[in-house]
């Protein structure tokens, strides 16, 4: 019964404006999506390049049938190319709105799944022209670290993948 | 116990849509004149199934309007009627109508209450026109109801009926309330009781009646039965008997009732009533109808398609088949042992067939033969040359040429389009072709047949052909073309697909507005065909319309270039081959080119146009495919061909974007991606890299 009342209790804390957030790493920077934005995480499989794209734009990959281009977001980021490896991680997300598509970005590992409130959420940087955060919709600390919470509907549009 | 008949909807609309069809067709082939039993009995056929089924499913003014088609049919059909063209234009003007009606129906939008009522009211005037010997026929036998004229006759949504029995009723042994049974036995009977004869009770004698009835009874039934249960009272009572349109108005009671002798004027004077129910009718209902339309969102239309049971049956053969290698593998698997390799190969071999045999009988299912595009032009061809003044033959070859449904549909309005035209633009008029020397009558040839992997569709006319100077000089002054620019006759004939251009003098309701022949070319396109013409001064135009049999599934051939492996289609290849550097002809150093033949064929580097990193650049250490695509050839270099198959193909769009030089992509038997290569969009490519920067520079900013 205290087990139960303890369950309770721990879950009456959870805000329900609560939102999770899928936090993955490029080199040292840690960024997060909305959790139910992710439809799957998977090891990195070969992709097939579509000519006069963006280097950004790994290819197409054959997800279950479904032709998904992948976009590596390091690249995206303009950051060092790193070499795929089977541990690198594909994160399959749904984007866009109304229509949605489905997108797989290339990043170099997933960490967790944090629980953050709006209120936590902190504006993003004003960079001027140095850096782009269009596609920042915010900061947020979780312990010592900040994470980067990205709008994906803004970064992967079908215009921005070239 | 109710059924919900809702549910038969979508097969009544589908039968009655091929039924407008086969009564077209039917129209279309009757000889003036000459009634040709047969084909009379197929459209009467057609008109009785839909005014039937109109009926059962309660779209009254459907079965109402077809009732009065049928009874014109029925008098040709027992030959109390000639078979005039004025007739049968009429009737097709009537197949139009209630083709429309239907869909109005089908989709819930409003119909053309006017037209209706016209065509109806035309309809009734052939009929009663010219029909008073049938209408004296129908009334004998019905004394007392003889107000019952021929033509209310023809749309019965039920019967108005006055009985009034004289007093000695029960003398004669009968009894009114077993003919109210009777009558309620055939439909829907509503019955008003007069009493105002009954006298006071001291006065009342037991044995004679005294009431009447005011009865309604809604039903499509004919009038015959009617008339029967009244049988045996014929002169026993005061019977009158008025069809109901619609709901019974009152009105029609009093056109009804109108003296006998006025038969001949008649007609008019009830077609005007006719048309005032309807109209008062519509308009105290729509204002709330039309807003719960709107709410409402209609349901897309579920299409289905009619297959063959021997398709049907070839299939479930196949997967009995394929269950049977399937229990055999999975008994291989079981225990299997290094000795059983033999078998485990000859049941992958026969899993392979098996499946290919059912992907070829499941692509069949979705083939329909091509008349069902081909039918309307007869129709067409017909009116519009009625319009024209212009003497036609159509012919029609490989109609049972068979091509997949989602073609056919997108392929019909463009056929449609180069008919109009070659009748419009490519025939001339009788007396200007006998002045060429020509038969008067024109004749334009709708042709079909198979050829590869595609089908072919012509469209031939024997007319004056395409004026090369007067295209030219319409391109010149629409500023298509620069003036003085020598162009080839062929490159002529190519302008006409440009946006914009018409070189009718005048815009007729036929065509000449310029735009269509750049849309009859994009749908074609776009169904991964290609249309081209060929046009000889004085002797006639020839379209060639160039389809995929489907577009779901396409046979491939894969290559290689610089270490990708690329599709393509195989239509597109005409051949492959070993080229040696002294055969390469350059322009200006860069420009390079195969002599093929008697042509010069550009040659396009594949990995050029891709931005890929070349494994060779020696032509002499690669291949050249040469590849078609709108009418023009290329030779692709590329460095290996590699496998043919076939490849189910899907879109880029759908996670994607079109990207330029390519038609899609295919997942291939190990599970990898491969691109399919689009040919006209490498041509593009080659013309104008830039296009794939255009694109990208777009899409980033």
């Amino acid at each position: 019964m205290s087990e139960l009342q303890q369950l309770n209790d721990s879950l009456s804390d959870v805000d329900d404006r609560t939102e999770q957030y899928l936090t993955f790493l490029l080199g040292k920077e840690e960024y997060g999506v909305e959790i139910l934005r992710v439809q799957e995480i998977k090891g990195w499989e070969s992709v097939t390049p579509i000519p006069n794209t963006p280097e950004y734009l790994c290819g197409v990959l054959n997800l279950r049938g479904a032709i998904v281009p992948v976009v590596d977001l390091r690249l995206r980021f303009e950051m060092p190319a790193r070499e795929y490896t089977p541990t690198t991680v594909v994160v399959v997300l749904n984007v866009g709105e109304g229509v949605q598509r489905t997108v797989g970005i290339v990043v170099d590992g997933v960490s967790d799944a944090h629980n953050i409130l709006p209120e936590e959420i902190k504006p993003s940087p004003d960079f001027g022209t140095n850096v782009s955060t269009d596609f920042i919709t915010g900061l947020a600390t979780i312990g010592s670290n900040m994470m980067m919470i990205l709008n994906i509907d803004q970064l992967l549009r079908i215009e921005a993948l070239g | 116990m109710s059924i919900d008949i809702s549910q038969f909807h979508d097969v009544f609309f589908e039968e009655s849509f091929e039924g407008l069809d086969a009564m077209e067709t039917g129209l279309l082939n009757l000889d003036e004149g000459a009634a040709d039993v047969d084909a009379i009995n197929t459209i009467f056929r057609a008109a009785h199934s839909i005014k039937g089924g109109a009926g059962t499913f309660g779209f009254m003014a459907v079965s109402e309007f077809t009732h009065v088609m049928e009874t014109l049919l029925d008098e040709m059909r027992n030959g109390q009627r000639e078979v005039t063209s004025d007739s049968t234009n009429l009737l097709l003007e009537a197949v139009d109508v209630l083709r429309e009606m239907l869909s109005a129906v089908q989709q819930k939008t409003d119909t053309d209450e006017e037209r209706i009522a016209d065509v109806n009211q035309r309809l009734e005037a052939m009929l009663s026109g010219e029909k008073l010997e049938v209408a004296g026929s129908v009334d004998e036998g019905t004394s007392n109801a003889a107000t019952v004229e021929a033509s209310p006759e023809q749309k019965i949504a039920g019967w108005e009926i006055k009985f009034q029995p004289h007093k000695h009723l029960f003398q004669t042994g009968n009894d009114p309330v077993r003919m109210l049974r009777e009558l309620a036995s055939l439909g829907e009977l509503t019955s008003q009781l007069n009493d105002d004869g009954l006298p006071d009770f001291a006065d009342l004698e037991p044995e004679d009646s005294y009431l009447s009835w005011q009865l309604t009874l809604k039903g499509n039934i004919p009038k015959e039965e009617v008339v029967e249960i009244f049988e045996w009272v014929d002169d026993d009572c005061d019977l009158v008997i008025e069809a109901i349109i619609q709901a019974p108005t009152n009105v029609e009671i009093a056109v009804a009732q109108l003296d006998k002798n006025e038969v001949g004027s008649q007609p008019v004077a009830e077609v005007q009533q006719e048309s005032k129910p309807e109209k008062t009718a519509a308009p105290a209902t729509p204002s709330v109808k039309a807003e719960a339309k709107k709410t409402a969102a209609t349901p897309p239309a579920t299409t289905s398609i009619r297959v063959g049971t021997d398709k049907i049956d070839s299939l479930i053969n196949l997967v009995g088949e394929l269950v049977i290698t399937q229990s055999m593998l999975s008994q291989i698997g079981d225990n299997f042992v290094p000795d059983m390799l033999p078998q485990l190969i000859d049941g992958l071999a026969q899993l392979e067939r098996n499946s290919r045999e059912m992907q070829e009988a499941i692509m069949r299912i979705r083939m329909l033969p091509i008349s069902f595009a081909f039918n309307r032009f007869p129709r067409l061809v017909h009116d519009l040359s009625d319009k024209s003044g212009k003497k036609v033959e159509l012919k029609l070859t490989g109609e049972q040429t068979e091509l997949d449904k989602t073609v056919m549909e997108k392929i019909g309005d463009p056929l449609v389009h180069l008919v109009r035209n070659s009748l419009d633009h490519g025939l001339e008029t009788p007396d200007v072709r006998l002045a060429a020397g020509k038969d008067e009558t024109g004749t334009i040839q709708l042709n079909a047949y198979h050829q590869g992997g595609n089908i072919i569709i012509e469209i031939v006319d024997d007319g004056a052909g395409l004026n090369e100077e007067k295209i030219l000089s319409k391109a010149v002054e629409k500023g298509l073309v620069e003036v003085n620019a020598e162009l080839s006759p062929e490159k002529i004939h190519e302008l006409i697909f440009l946006p914009g251009f018409s070189t009718a003098d005048e815009v007729t309701d036929i065509s000449g507005r310029g735009v269509g022949m750049d849309v009859v070319r994009s749908n074609i396109t776009g169904l991964g065909g290609s249309v081209e013409i060929k046009s000889k001064r004085g002797e006639g135009s020839t379209f060639t319309i160039r389809l995929p049999l489907t577009l779901a599934i396409m046979d491939g051939q894969t290559i290689r270039v610089a270490n990708e492996n690329y599709i393509i289609p195989l239509i597109s290849i005409i051949e492959t081959l070993e080229v040696k550097e002294s055969d390469m002809k350059y322009v200006s150093a860069k420009g390079e080119l195969y002599p093929l033949r008697d042509e010069y064929v550009p040659v396009i580097r594949l990995y050029d146009i891709f931005n890929l990193t070349p494994t060779t650049m020696d032509l002499e250490e690669g291949l050249l495919v040469i590849v078609e695509g709108e009418g023009q050839k290329v030779g692709l270099f590329i460095d290996d061909l590699l496998g043919q198959q076939q490849v189910v193909i899907k879109s880029l769009e759908t996670n994607y974007r079109k990207v330029i030089g390519l038609s899609g992509a295919t997942i291939l038997g190990d599970g990898t991606v491969a691109l399919i290569l689009d040919v006209p969009g490498l041509m593009a490519l080659y013309r104008d890299p830039s296009l794939a920067k255009i694109i990208t520079n777009e899409r980033a900013a």
